[in-house]
């Protein structure tokens, strides 16, 4: 007996503040401006996507010492953008990116329940830690959280939020006869751990969702368990089907042992695309888009993140060079450290003689193609094959342009996909648990 | 010299400023519950945007509401909880396009960077829009909250104008947190982002700034993530009501709210506050000098003062503030305000004592009132909230050519 097919899951990630996002196109505008997050917001909804994602990063990124100035840069709060957008949106889930390194519990708590209200039940936390001090220099707790700590630090973050969540009951708000609320319903918290010590009451009524979706996104073996015990939906970056479903196998096997089932964690790994009326057409369009995205100056920049010199004076369009990586000290920050810098750049230059590349070509090369590149119909079969085969329970997708970056595979893509049988018509729900499919926020 | 028309804000907090205010909520059609869904505050918001009021501020606190001055009362017959000011302030925003928002942010358990940033993100999706009311908390209650902060004493009136040292430290901090909420505004020249393909660089770095700064609770590298934002520097508002918070309030606001109880008060506080400006150094466009009433207001004479005996009665005390409460017709009120003008103040922020009664009486009253006798606006004459303050769009600090 075959089994029901999957229903998958669509989510939209703002483009971000890296080379994926392409602004030197004549269609690419403002990242700042609300008319940008509205029109990607509306696009969503309109093809009944689960969520919009919003990522952060709380310190400009620097190379060599200076801001990085050949991307994308700036960027709003996210979660005042969020409940703007719940102003101009009726469905569609709204996923802030928080940091539970730099910024309190009460705090958050009190934020995302206040989103969960004013949006009627859509908003979710992507929770990241990071011990950077880099970072820490915009914080007055500065940047001196213990690798270490990351997970144990995020693990107390959200137990303590779901704690403050839970807190008033649900009727608190219905009191009888004379009262605004019951006040006994409003039940103090008090928590004792290793990174925090509060105590006192919430002062939000337990939201429509009761609790706000947590997303997660780490890979490690740490972050995977600290996944299947904590999060709702997890943010992979396992792009390929044997990679996905290997890591959808080893996660989902992870919650049996705390007592959670397979349908209670979303695996939904990011995804970028490129589609062409014809494979022929999409494929140069897939790759004119990856050129856009790592331009001659952006190439050499990749370049130097490896070798850890200026390489201003190469040629983008000609060969890699014959120097070692110079190990002396890191050259960016507000990212993650590239781990052997001189294996790297030795599997580079073998590559680029192979293939006989220049710098530029190499960097398109080694930096992601697009995960879906195709006609509708193509792409719209792969994602499909991707959820039934275990590799993903559905996509986030990453558009390259911003405002307009979504628009085709909305228009295109997703119709094929309820043809299937696939994806929805409709919302069914309002909430962003229900479109997700994970039952109500426990009490 | 005809006198410049007065500035009129509104501000929200539950079912208003009476703790029984929310009794009546049901008789205005909303239930008590509503005071957490959405459409109850774009509903208040876009009543004071018909009133063509300057702004409305959004109260809150990290501590449960209570009677007492610090610590909860256990009481449910009164409002209890709140939103988050800023969020809400973001909420109704696209449902408006004139108003400002200016919502309450605590400058004692915060991060400054993060309140920086999300008032500037408010003004960026209201197009210009967005103030801020910084806040201490000094309260013992909301530092268990946070739990990072050991050894506050639980607060009681009299420290505030004792002049304590906590109270002056914790001053002196949110001093700090508007410089570098100022300081990170700024920190994206209006023209930082260049798009220029011939280099392949999206922004000109140069106009991109450390705001460096370091003081004695925390420091700040800078720069802001967020661009600059329609109004560069969004208009601080501060509630005050002695000597340290006016030298707060004049070393990094633009517009103090006192709280005089008569004509007399109205003299010595202005005073005070400009005694403050001069002390402090304050350079640039002087602080705008607005006075907080509690209103209530009925058109028919005594009616007011009768509901609020009524309201008194419910709540079983009666009720006092901090401002001064007010009773009376739309007209007595305009007398009152006019007087007021004439000793020193340019604007008011009334709070509603009931909502939505005593906002409509200051925008269905109150506001024509005023028109008629040529002190307010007949229509909005600007787009952004600095423009209905009449102060102009400054440039970056650190723009070449900006005065330092």
């Amino acid at each position: 007996m075959s089994r029901p097919r999957k229903q998958v899951h669509l989510a939209a990630h703002f483009p971000g503040v890296n080379n994926t996002t392409v602004w030197a196109d004549p269609e690419s505008k403002s990242q700042i401006d609300f008319s940008s997050f509205r029109h990607l917001a509306r696009t969503a909804e309109r093809g009944k996507f689960d969520f919009f994602f919003l990522a952060e990063g709380l310190r400009l990124r620097e190379l060599k010492g200076r801001i990085h100035d050949l991307d994308v840069v700036g960027r709003p709060e996210s979660l005042t953008v969020l409940a703007a957008l719940a102003a101009v949106t009726e469905r569609l889930g709204l996923a802030a990116t928080i940091n539970a390194t730099f910024n309190e519990p009460y705090e958050v708590a009190r934020r995302l329940a206040t989103l969960d209200h004013l949006s009627e039940g859509r908003a979710a936390w992507n929770v990241v830690t990071t011990s950077d001090a880099f970072t820490g220099e915009n914080f007055r707790r500065g940047g001196y959280l213990d690798r270490a700590d990351r997970y144990t630090r995020a693990e107390e973050f959200v137990r303590l939020a779901r704690e403050l969540w839970d807190s008033w009951e649900p009727d608190a708000l219905t009191g009888a006869g004379d009262g605004f609320v019951r006040p006994e319903a409003i039940r103090p918290f008090s928590f004792q751990g290793r990174h925090f010590d509060v105590a006192g009451h919430f002062t939000v009524p337990r939201s429509p969702q009761g609790r706000p979706v947590v997303i997660q996104a780490g890979d490690s073996d740490e972050g995977r368990e600290f996944a299947a015990r904590t999060a709702d939906v997890i943010f992979s970056r396992h792009g390929t089907l044997d990679d996905g479903k290997a890591f959808y196998a080893d996660v989902k096997g992870r919650l049996a042992r705390y007592g959670r089932l397979p349908h209670q964690l979303k695996i939904l790994p990011a995804a970028t695309f490129a589609l062409g009326d014809t494979e022929e057409e999409a494929a140069e369009r897939a790759a004119a888009i990856r050129r856009q995205q790592v331009g001659p100056q952006t190439a050499i920049a990749f370049l130097e993140q490896v070798w850890g010199r200026d390489m201003s004076a190469y040629d983008p369009d000609g060969p890699l060079p014959d120097v070692d990586p110079d190990l002396s000290d890191g050259v960016w920050g507000g990212r993650v450290p590239l781990g052997d810098r001189t294996a790297l750049a030795a599997k580079w230059r073998a590559l680029a003689e192979e293939k006989r590349l220049s710098i530029r070509e190499l960097v398109i090369e080694v930096t992601g193609r697009q995960s879906f590149i195709g006609t509708p119909a193509a792409v719209a079969a792969l994602i499909d094959r991707f959820v039934q085969e275990d590799a993903a329970d559905g996509f986030i997708l990453v558009p390259h342009l911003t405002p307009g970056g979504l628009d085709d595979f909305v228009d295109r893509v997703v119709p094929l996909l309820q043809e299937r049988g696939v994806f929805r018509a409709d919302y069914s729900g309002t909430t962003l648990r229900d479109h997700l499919g994970l039952g109500p926020g426990s009490n | 010299m005809p006198e410049r028309p007065l500035h009129l804000s509104v501000a929200l907090d539950g079912a208003g400023w009476h703790p029984a205010a929310w009794r009546d909520l049901p008789g205005s059609g909303w239930a008590t519950s509503d005071l957490f869904g959405a459409r109850y505050w774009a509903d208040l918001v876009a009543e004071a945007e018909r009133g063509l009021l300057d702004f409305v501020t959004f109260e809150d606190a990290f501590a449960l509401q209570s009677s007492l001055f610090d610590g909860p009362d256990g009481r449910g017959d009164q409002v209890r909880g709140r939103f988050d000011a800023v969020l809400l302030a973001a909420r109704v925003a696209p449902l408006t396009s004139r108003i400002g928002l200016v919502p309450t942010a605590t400058t004692t358990h915060t991060e400054p960077f993060h309140v920086a940033i999300g008032i500037q993100s408010l003004d960026h999706v209201s197009l210009g829009r967005a103030g801020w009311r910084p806040q201490v908390s000094g309260r013992r209650t909301d530092a268990a909250h946070f739990g990072r902060r050991q050894g506050f004493p639980e607060l009681r009136p009299d420290a505030l104008t004792a002049q304590s040292e906590h109270v002056r430290d914790l001053f002196d901090e949110a001093a700090d947190a508007i410089e570098v909420a100022r300081r990170l505004w700024d920190s994206w020249e209006d023209d930082a982002e260049i798009r220029d393909t011939a280099t392949g660089r999206f922004v000109d770095r140069d106009k991109l700034h450390y705001i460096d700064f370091t003081g004695r609770w925390f420091g700040v590298k800078g720069p802001s993530i967020t661009p600059r934002s329609p109004q560069g520097l969004p208009p601080v508002v501060a509630l005050a009501h002695d000597v340290v918070p006016y030298r707060l309030a004049a070393l990094g606001a633009d517009v103090v709210l006192i709280t005089p109880h008569d004509v007399e008060q109205v003299r010595s506080i202005s005073a005070q506050v400009r005694e403050a400006e001069a002390e402090t150094g304050r350079a640039g466009e002087p602080l705008q000098v607005y006075a907080d009433l509690v209103v209530f207001l009925d058109d028919e004479p005594g009616a007011a003062a009768v509901r609020r005996a009524r309201l008194d009665d419910l709540d079983g005390a009666p009720y006092v503030s901090d401002a001064l409460v007010f009773a009376g017709t739309p007209g007595e009120l305009a007398d009152l305000l006019l007087e007021w003008r004439a000793a020193g103040v340019e604007g008011y922020r009334l709070r509603p004592a009931s909502l939505p009664h005593d906002l409509l009486g200051v925008t269905r009253g109150l506001a024509p009132e005023l028109r008629a006798r040529g002190a307010f606006r007949a229509a909005y004459e600007a787009e952004t909230l600095r423009g209905h303050l009449g102060l102009p769009r400054p440039a970056s600090r650190y723009a070449a050519g900006a005065a330092r």
